[in-house]
């Protein structure tokens, strides 16, 4: 059976469709659905196995990235999303998805504490959104990144400055919530990039919840799943073709959506 | 009864230290210790203490910002620390707020409560100084953070705001004072005099006041009052503005379809519509074109299934006045021809061109006389369309793959502003042919979207004038992209999948009076009752509503058996679509309000009753001074300084705010290799399942035009394509758009380079093969002012023509990026290089240094054929993989192309000049001439005789090699070297000029 992937979309998220076709090119099926048709009970999340938040500008960013989205969901699905995440099933919020995940308490979740805010994704040091590559350091376990180490996957976000109190940035970090760490790769070393690209704290690219089974990030995987995506594919397939050698398909990042597929199916 | 919430930050905010920068940076001088912002939403509507309270906190982040509520009496000074001033900033009666959409959408939601029509939030933003700074000097900043046209400002010193217990609630609800709803009946028989007056400034209020023009002249005035005589009564307001509105040069387009000299047919007819149509037939059955001309946008085939479609727009006069607005509103308003394209095309990238005057001065100008109406400043100009583009884009969800930036002094009286947008759509939906629509008499005429205000009323005659003192304030608009990408959406994917509309068209300039009047032309005529347009608020007149241009709306013919079933698919996705009348046969466009008849018109007089008029041009000698430019055996520190040119430096800062990987398809993005140069074509994909890709690039050259502009439009033809070429897409498969802005073409001489340029376009579109498939016209592009010592001053832009290009390439991965690869490749340079320095950068360059204005006159001749061999050559040798690099030879020449593949590559260059392909004798010549049909390529020495063997037949030569270590080195024509540097040393030049943007 492939594994059901629920998509979210609506009031400016984005990138419901290339999120769709990563996760059904990994053998997954997936819909996307509009919050209104889950709000009026025409899907319920209860047939699915993964749920997505995927990135894009829901409410334009109005009142701050995500929060508006967030308080949606919870004045009206808070209740079928406990009853999920409480399942052995898995969550994505990606970008703008996981300002949303953060508005809406479901990472970190310190405790368990579902639905309280432990955490906030604040404007960018330059105040302005910014679009590039970045590389991450896997630094936790979670399904979603299994056999993963370092990999590169494009960012395009406003706001994406992790923040935390003191001493929740210090549970966050011994409980080994930090999931994803800005670090200097291929790409930042290639385009001689600062790794971390917007000042966030402690390099924090992407959280967990204690289960690990909901990661929210702030890179793009799904928008840097190919080999030819890579700011320096160029180079790369006039080396291969210099040495005989054949140019890949996909990219690192690509292996987030194997992952979660193979959760399921193994 | 209405009340503040204020949201203050808890942790130091980035757009406070952002912020601090740029003030400290404008203003010099001034002590400005520090900063706080503070943003302000007034809920203007009775809230419990516990509704308010709740609101309060779920517009605040409870780790970051905390909710203050104005009821409190306790001291909001203290909480703030010490401040010196505060600067609160809110809209204008009217105007945008789509923070304050989402505010009240959240409250709504929460609550379980709902605004009723007469309450609203309003939000505003309060900047809190700390510093000494005078009275003056506070007002200066002030002015620096708002614009008088859509924002009010308010001030107040510590003491003040103590005294007052904060700042004041201002609740700036739209009160409309006129009469509001009558319609007027306009007598035309009357004087002459008084009938032209009406043409240009409009129908006069009973105060003796003008509405704004009609932008009608005398003749056309003449033909209206001689059709109402024979329907035997007066022209209601409704009508004439309609005919206003519609006659526009801005829609009709009657500089390009009205005869000019010999040509009965007129400039469009005879040569951009005949090229098309000639090469069409010629290609046979391998015409690719789809539809071309008489849609939203154009299209062309993409595969078997799919049409890429095009469209460019220029929003130029109201970005002047509110730069951000009018940059927002023009893309998410070229986003909307997307979406009007056949049933509805997806948008799948967008790209933008701005010219403006050089930011790093400030020179100060005024509409008025007496120093009144200042013109904002070119810095603030750019920022702001940089910044409006950025909202539009991004917040649509629509890459950005591609742009560029031009700067010229012509520019300082009206910037310039293109926006395209490229969309996909199947070719048939259901076995209905997408593409095509029809709407049926019988049909709803439905409006969905926004709402209706009074939103750049005038907006499409507005931009028929030049820029003067009356241009009229409420042509600003502000866009609201996440209103129209909930439209866009359930559009396309959903109403359309399902056919539940027979035509679909958008509301731009003109309004509904455009939309429906152009759509009633496929079913026969119209019948519309304005008293069921939603309105924003209440008061507007009849034929506001029917003229306004407020944003995000569509207007469709839905079959009355389809109604219930999309009406309702659009209310569950928060979208409101309302049916205000029905198509019919009639042959009249009726127009009711409450029940009256206030508007009856033929639609053949509608559409077709406009008078052609006979235009004449004259023609323009032009003789430049050759400039006298010392020989210099060094030219490293001139390449060093021309890399940092305004037009050739990198401008980073744009495009890395603009996203251009959402949606996944991003393979050539604008900033290409290790050293982030800004590239002049992008390769995307529009289908995540295909390895298919779309070309995007651009062609401009409008200075050339002070010398020829028929070789201004060559080069910029040649431009646009040789950049598609070089990225990688066949050179038998590319489409492209004119975007013709132009300045005073009520004048012979004008008349008379335009001609000379559309003729260009004819010759050389048809040479290459490579059609028109839509096009735009922007043509009174001139700014009539006052400088600070009140004298007049004229400026108009140089005619400048924007050649947009979409190219299609079978696999991506064959895409040729233009940084160099690896160290011992071969440069070599296509296409020969001739003296062709005319009006070049570095000409220009020499001429400001020696504070001259001789630009010459050899202008570069395009040589159409001798180029297509090349260009085809070129993309056999792609095909098979040969080519490591390409970039494409434009402005700057040989020595910038050298320099951004160097970059590119972070590798060093070794060449020399001495070439028989280089037919000059001058150093600098060759290295800075702007011949076009020029590609500067690497090859591994591995290819290199496969790729010699490709290119036999046309002019090419390999000049040096790629070298490691950073070095770069020209040799000249007599074996030193005139350039010796690092490609360090370039980069930093490259990267100086916007660095602080």
């Amino acid at each position: 059976m492939k594994p059901k992937v629920l998509v979210f979309s609506g009031y400016g998220i984005h990138s419901e469709e290339e999120t769709k076709y990563c996760f059904e090119l990994f053998g997954a099926k997936a819909d996307i659905v509009h919050i209104n048709d889950l709000i009026d009970g025409y899907c319920a999340l209860g047939k699915y196995q993964i749920l997505a938040l995927p990135g894009g500008f829901s409410y334009g960013d109005d009142t701050g990235a995500g929060n508006a989205y967030a308080h949606k969901l919870k004045n009206h699905l808070w209740d079928g999303i406990q009853k999920f995440i409480n399942g052995d099933k898995l969550v994505i919020g990606i970008c703008n998805g996981f300002q949303i995940l953060v508005n809406l308490g479901m990472v970190p979740a310190l405790e368990k504490r579902y639905g309280q805010v432990q955490a906030a994704l604040l404007p960018n040091r330059t105040a302005r959104l910014i679009c590039r590559w970045v590389d991450m350091k896997v630094s936790a376990k979670s399904p979603w990144l299994a056999g993963m180490d370092t990999f590169s996957a494009p960012i395009a976000h406003g706001e994406g400055k992790f923040y935390a109190t003191p001493e929740n940035l210090e549970k966050i970090r011994q409980r080994k919530l930090i999931a994803l760490v800005y670090t200097k790769g291929k790409m930042s070393t290639y385009l001689d990039y600062a790794a971390n690209p917007n000042g966030s704290t402690k390099d924090i690219a992407g959280i967990i919840d204690e289960s690990g089974r909901i990661l929210g990030m702030m890179p793009h995987p799904e928008r840097g799943i190919y080999a030819f995506q890579r700011p320096d594919w160029g180079v790369i397939k006039e080396k291969c073709k210099r040495l005989g050698k054949k140019f890949p398909l996909y990219s690192d990042s690509a292996q987030i959506f194997r992952n979660a597929v193979n959760y399921f199916l193994h | 009864m209405a009340r503040r919430i204020e949201i203050f930050e808890a942790i130091p905010d980035a757009r406070e230290k952002v912020r601090l920068n740029k003030l400290r940076q404008g203003f010099d001088g001034y002590s400005i210790k520090n900063i706080q912002i503070v943003d302000v939403y007034t809920v203007d509507k009775n809230l419990t203490q516990n509704q308010f309270q709740k609101a309060g906190e779920a517009l605040a982040n409870p780790l970051s910002q905390y909710a203050v509520l104005s009821h409190k009496k306790f001291n909001k000074a203290k909480i703030l620390g010490k401040f010196d001033w505060v600067i609160e900033v809110g809209f204008l009666p009217g105007v945008t707020d789509n923070i304050a959409r989402t505010a009240k959408e959240i409250i709504e939601d929460l609550l379980k409560i709902s605004f009723s029509s007469g309450e609203n939030i309003y939000t505003s933003q309060s900047t809190y100084i700390l510093g000494k700074l005078t009275p003056l000097q506070i007002e200066k900043i002030a002015s620096s953070l708002y614009n008088p046209l859509i924002q009010r400002v308010h001030l107040k010193s510590y003491r003040q705001y103590t005294n007052d217990g904060g700042m004041d609630t201002v609740v700036p609800v739209v009160r409309l004072e006129n009469s509001g709803t009558k319609v007027e009946e306009v007598s035309l028989e009357i004087s002459d005099d008084k009938l032209a007056e009406i043409g240009k400034k409009g129908i006069a209020n009973p105060d003796g006041t003008r509405r704004g023009p009609l932008a009608l002249d005398l003749y056309f005035m003449k033909t209206i009052q001689k059709y109402f005589r024979k329907t035997g009564r007066k022209p209601t307001d409704v009508e004439l503005e309609s005919l206003g509105q519609t006659w526009s040069e801005h829609c009709k387009h009657t500089i390009f379809a009205d005869p000019l000299d010999d040509l009965k047919e007129g400039l469009f007819k005879s040569y951009i519509k005949r090229a098309t149509e000639e090469i069409r037939r010629k290609k046979g059955k391998k015409d690719f074109c789809v539809s071309v001309f008489s849609d939203n946008s154009g299209a062309i085939a993409f595969d078997h299934d799919f049409l890429i479609t095009h469209k460019v727009e220029t929003h130029n006069s109201p970005s002047a006045l509110d730069p951000f607005g009018g940059a927002i509103t023009g893309i998410v308003g070229v986003n909307r021809d997307t979406l009007g394209f056949g049933l509805g095309a997806k948008p799948v990238a967008n790209f933008y061109g701005y010219c403006f005057a050089d930011p790093r001065i400030d020179i100060t100008l005024f509409k008025g006389p007496k120093k009144k109406q200042r013109i904002l400043s070119s810095r603030r100009i750019l920022d702001g369309v940089v910044e409006g583009v950025n909202a539009g884009g991004n917040q649509s969800g629509i890459p950005t793959p591609q742009g560029f930036v031009f700067f010229d002094e012509k520019y300082r009286g009206k910037p310039l502003v293109f926006v395209g947008t490229v969309g996909l759509i199947p070719k048939k939906i259901k076995n209905k042919m997408a593409w095509k629509k029809h709407a049926k008499p019988g049909d709803y005429i439905v409006m969905a979207g926004g709402r209706v205000g009074k939103d750049g009323i005038h907006g499409a005659t507005f931009s028929s004038e030049s820029l003067n003192e009356g241009s009229p304030a409420t042509a600003v608009q502000i866009g609201d992209p996440i209103t129209q990408k909930k439209l866009s959406d359930v559009m396309v994917r959903e109403a359309r999948e399902m056919l539940l509309y027979d035509s679909i068209t958008d509301n731009g300039a003109g309004g509904l009076s455009s939309s429906v009047a152009e759509m009633a032309k496929e079913a026969g005529g119209c019948m519309v009752e304005l008293e069921k347009v939603p309105l924003k608020y209440p008061g507007l007149a009849p034929w506001e509503i029917w003229l306004s241009e407020s944003q995000e709306r569509m207007t469709l013919a839905v079959p009355k058996n389809k109604w219930k079933k999309l009406s309702s698919l659009m209310e569950r996705r928060g979208v409101e679509a309302t049916v205000i009348g029905e198509f019919t046969n009639s042959g009249k466009c009726t127009v009711y309000y409450r029940g009256r008849t206030v508007m009856d018109l033929d639609m053949t007089f509608l559409h077709y009753g406009l008078p052609k008029r006979i235009q004449k041009s004259s023609q323009k000698i032009v003789h430049n001074k050759e400039p006298k430019i010392p020989i210099k055996r060094g030219l490293t520190n001139t390449l060093l300084e021309m890399v940092g040119r305004l037009n050739i430096a990198s401008y980073e800062f744009i495009s890395e705010q603009y996203d251009y990987v959402v949606l996944g398809g991003s393979v050539l993005g604008p900033l290409q290799g290790k050293g982030r140069v800004n590239a002049e074509a992008s390769v995307t994909r529009p289908l995540l399942s295909s390895k298919k890709g779309l070309v995007l690039s651009q062609g401009l050259y409008p200075r050339y035009s002070d010398i020829d502009t028929y070789h201004m439009a060559a080069s910029s033809l040649d431009c646009a394509v040789r950049n598609c070429v070089t990225a990688g897409a066949d050179p038998n498969n590319i489409a492209l758009l004119d975007n013709f802005c132009w300045c005073s073409s009520n004048e012979p001489e004008r008349l008379w380079e335009l001609k000379r340029a559309v003729q260009a376009c004819y010759d050389l579109a048809k040479a290459y093969g490579t059609p028109f498939i839509s096009g735009k016209d922007s043509m009174f592009n001139d700014f009539h002012g006052f400088d600070s010592k009140g004298n007049q001053v004229n400026i108009s832009i140089p005619p400048t023509l924007l050649i947009s290009s979409l190219g299609i390439i079978n696999d991506v991965t064959f895409a040729v990026s233009l940084d160099a690869k690896a160290t011992g490749d071969l440069v070599y340079v296509l296409g020969e290089t001739s003296d062709e320095l005319g009006a070049s950068e570095y000409f220009i360059m020499m001429n400001e240094r020696a504070k001259k204005n001789d630009i010459g006159n050899n202008v570069p001749r395009v040589d159409a054929r001798r180029n297509m061999r090349l260009y085809k050559s070129y993309f056999e040798c792609v095909r098979r993989g040969l080519v490591a690099s390409a970039q494409s030879l434009g402005i700057g020449g040989l020595a910038v192309a050298l320099a951004k593949t160097a970059i590119g590559g972070m590798l060093g260059v070794d060449v020399n000049l001495m070439h028989s392909l280089f037919k000059s004798s001058r150093n600098d010549f060759i290295l800075y001439s702007e011949s076009q049909g020029r590609i500067l390529v690497t090859v591994s020495p591995k290819n290199q005789k496969i790729f010699e063997r490709l290119m036999q037949g046309c002019s090419f030569a390999q000049i040096g090699k790629i070298v490691s270590g950073g070095t770069f080195r020209i040799k000249g024509l007599n074996g030193i070297n005139v350039v010796d540097t690092s490609v360090g040393k370039l980069l930093k030049a490259y990267r100086k000029t916007f660095k602080d943007y």
